[in-house]
């Protein structure tokens, strides 16, 4: 295996907290056995990891500033926690969780805390474990784990920051994140990741196990908005017991690589899930979403939209599968997938994979790739509004659609500001929102 | 105001205006009427420049300027105002967005400040009080999921507000009940003024007992074969369209 990341996985060999040291061991001997992959990998075929090749450092010790480091959050509201590079941030961070939530840092677990993590770190991700969550385990040293105890609704959302500031060297680092939704909850989770500007190496390997047990009810967003060279590679495995039900949102913008995969793991009866997202790579950035939906149980149901502008000289993958298992009757399952080209260099590979083994489901999909709609944009110019606002208009009406399905409020509307103003990169073609 | 001259305009190759002429002063109102296939839509859509319908000949001056040479957007912002026969619906645009950007395009035409959120809106909601559309709809994507009448009534809402000199209605009465046509009709003549001009596109007599014309043309193959006063559209009604195909042929 290619030793890119050696520096990070030393580093947590001897830093992590001792209850993770055999995670960490054993995920390291799993990453050393194995070879990374190639575009002759199936899962990896429009996706290079040149963007790997280089030597990352580990993170350097220490707290980093918020000010200091140029980085700026937005107000979300509710309890927030943030990291930079791997570190708690203490001094940005809230301190009063909300009633019924417990959070607790793997570097600052308890002894009976650390077995409740050990007990389902891992388990949504299954024993089929990824070779980036391999690497995760490898060089873990700091994670978060949230436990929403059953029936208790959480109004404000928790907000876990991921941020990256430059250092004098390139630096990988691992993000983990389990949230077990007690039975008959209900929670709001953003996790928010984003970059100092500038053009530092950086590599975050991220996984986020989602738990939900019974009748449990979780909103669940997550934005990628990490700039320039700071590689994702991600991942988010989301369990769901009977009547659970996952509303996640994804967003990213781009950076030179983002690589995403999100698994929605239906387990008991009557659990239903919606999974929708935006990705906006731009210049020559690229942003790969796999997601994959298991329908193992009868009588759930799934809904998945995603849709994409890809700009510029930039590329996007979007590889979405249904797997429906033999005795998974009665499944409701929709796929949508809908890219939007803005330049002759632009590219987009997508692909649904259905695999339906149980033969009394509905199951729809589709995806299309296509340019701005002309009936649309004659429509609007029509009306005295010149073409680049026009399309400026149109393009963010493409993915206001899908921001208007996010169930928090504040992130619908930091995002809306923060795209509108990436689309109209003129100000006075954005003088017209209200 | 306008004026067409011999215009000749093609659909995918297909020849549709054969040799047009008309000419819309100031303060008159003008109906167009003909058969299925004889170019009424067409001559709506090449006013206003839609991709795909090519002037082969011919030639149209809107103030004193060349329409063809103009950009779709300049025509409107010249004060021509094509409400379309059939909308498109835009999701994900708002319709107060989209209403919002196209007044502030006039004002700015016309060297004015984009006009404050607050009374844009006051505007708006009393324009949709007029045009009997529930201020809800402001809200919605543009035409997303409207009725045929909603559609037709976002169309008015529209020329309302931007106040344009030539108002173009491409068949604006086409699946409106009596009361929709009455509602349409309040608009336009309400509209009505000696600096402004209408050229209604219209399949039935109907809507001209709302809105009296000046003139009524009739548009078969291509040409303008017939003009009259009111009068003539009542003998269409009376009589049909075969007639006067047959005259010209």
């Amino acid at each position: 295996m290619s030793d890119f990341m050696r520096q990070p996985l030393d580093h947590a060999a001897a830093n992590a907290p001792p209850w993770l040291t055999d995670i960490v061991s054993a995920g390291r001997t799993r990453w050393e056995a194995s070879s990374m992959p190639t575009r002759k990998t199936e899962q990896w075929k429009y996706t290079s990891l040149q963007h790997l090749q280089g030597s990352y450092a580990a993170a350097n010790d220490g707290q980093v500033e918020l000010a200091a480091a140029g980085l700026e959050l937005p107000d979300l509201g509710g309890f927030r926690l943030v990291f930079v590079n791997g570190h708690f941030c203490p001094d940005s961070s809230d301190t009063e969780l909300p009633e019924g939530v417990s959070l607790v840092r793997f570097a600052d677990a308890s002894d009976s805390q650390a077995d409740t993590i050990r007990e389902y770190l891992g388990l949504a991700v299954g024993r089929d474990q990824p070779l980036f969550t391999a690497l995760n385990e490898a060089a873990l040293e700091e994670g978060v784990f949230i436990d929403i105890s059953p029936d208790i609704s959480v109004e404000q959302p928790l907000v876990i920051a991921w941020l990256t500031a430059n250092q004098d060297q390139a630096f990988g680092v691992s993000q983990r994140m389990l949230v077990m939704a007690g039975r008959g909850s209900r929670a709001s989770v953003i996790e928010y990741f984003d970059s100092a500007s500038g053009a530092q190496d950086s590599f975050t390997n991220g996984v986020t196990e989602l738990l939900l047990k019974e009748s449990a009810t979780l909103n669940h967003c997550r934005l990628h908005l990490e700039q320039a060279n700071a590689v994702h590679i991600g991942r988010v495995h989301a369990q769901l017991s009977s009547h659970a039900t996952l509303k996640s949102f994804h967003c990213a913008l781009g950076s030179v690589m983002k690589r995403l995969d999100l698994v929605v793991d239906h387990v008991g009866q009557g659990a239903h899930s919606e999974l929708n997202g935006i990705y906006l790579p731009r210049e020559r950035e690229h942003i790969d979403y796999h997601t994959c939906t298991e329908h193992r149980v009868p009588n759930c149901s799934s809904s998945e939209i995603f849709r994409g502008i890809i700009e510029d000289e930039a590329s996007a993958v979007f590889n979405g599968r249904i797997h429906i298992h033999e005795n998974a009757q009665k499944t409701r399952a929709e796929l949508n997938n809908r890219n939007l080209l803005t330049s002759a260099q632009a590219e987009v590979n997508t692909k649904p994979e259905l695999e339906i083994y149980a033969d009394d489901v509905q199951c729809a999909h589709g995806a299309t790739v296509a340019q701005l709609d002309q009936e649309s944009l004659h429509y609007l110019r029509s009306r005295g509004i010149a073409r680049d606002e026009a399309t400026v208009m149109l393009s963010f009406g493409f993915i206001n659609e899908v921001i208007d399905s996010v169930s928090c409020e504040a992130v619908a509307e930091h995002l809306r500001g923060l795209l509108s103003e990436r689309f109209a990169k003129d100000p006075a073609l954005r003088a017209h929102r209200i | 105001m306008l004026t067409i001259e011999n215009l000749h305009a093609s659909v995918e190759g297909t020849d549709i205006l054969k040799g047009l002429n008309l000419t819309v002063k100031p303060g008159e109102v003008h109906a167009i009427m003909g058969p299925n296939g004889s170019g009424k839509s067409t001559l709506g859509h090449v006013l206003a420049g839609r991709p795909g319908y090519a002037v082969t000949a011919g030639s149209a001056t809107f103030k004193g300027q060349n329409l063809f040479e103009l950009e779709t957007e300049e025509r409107a912002l010249l004060g021509l105002f094509l409400a379309f026969q059939y909308p498109v619906e835009i999701p994900g645009v708002s319709n107060m967005e989209f209403l919002k950007a196209a007044v502030d395009a006039q004002r700015s035409q016309r060297g004015e400040a984009p006009l404050d959120t607050v009374s844009f809106m006051k505007t708006a909601r009393e324009t949709c009080k007029a045009v009997d559309l529930d201020p809800s709809f402001l809200k919605r994507g543009v035409n997303e999921g409207f009725s045929g009448g909603e559609k037709k009534r976002n169309e008015l809402l529209q020329m309302m507000m931007l106040q344009p000199v030539l108002g173009i209605l491409d068949e604006t009465d086409s699946g409106l009940d009596i009361d929709a046509l009455q509602v349409v009709a309040n608009g336009v003549n309400s509209m009505r003024s000696p600096d402004r001009a209408f050229v209604m596109v219209t399949h039935y007599q109907r809507l001209l007992d709302f809105i009296e014309p000046d003139f009524v043309h009739v548009l078969a193959g291509g040409r303008i074969v017939r003009s009259g006063d009111k009068a003539l559209a009542l003998e269409l009604e009376e009589r049909g369209y075969a007639w006067l195909e047959d005259e010209v042929a």
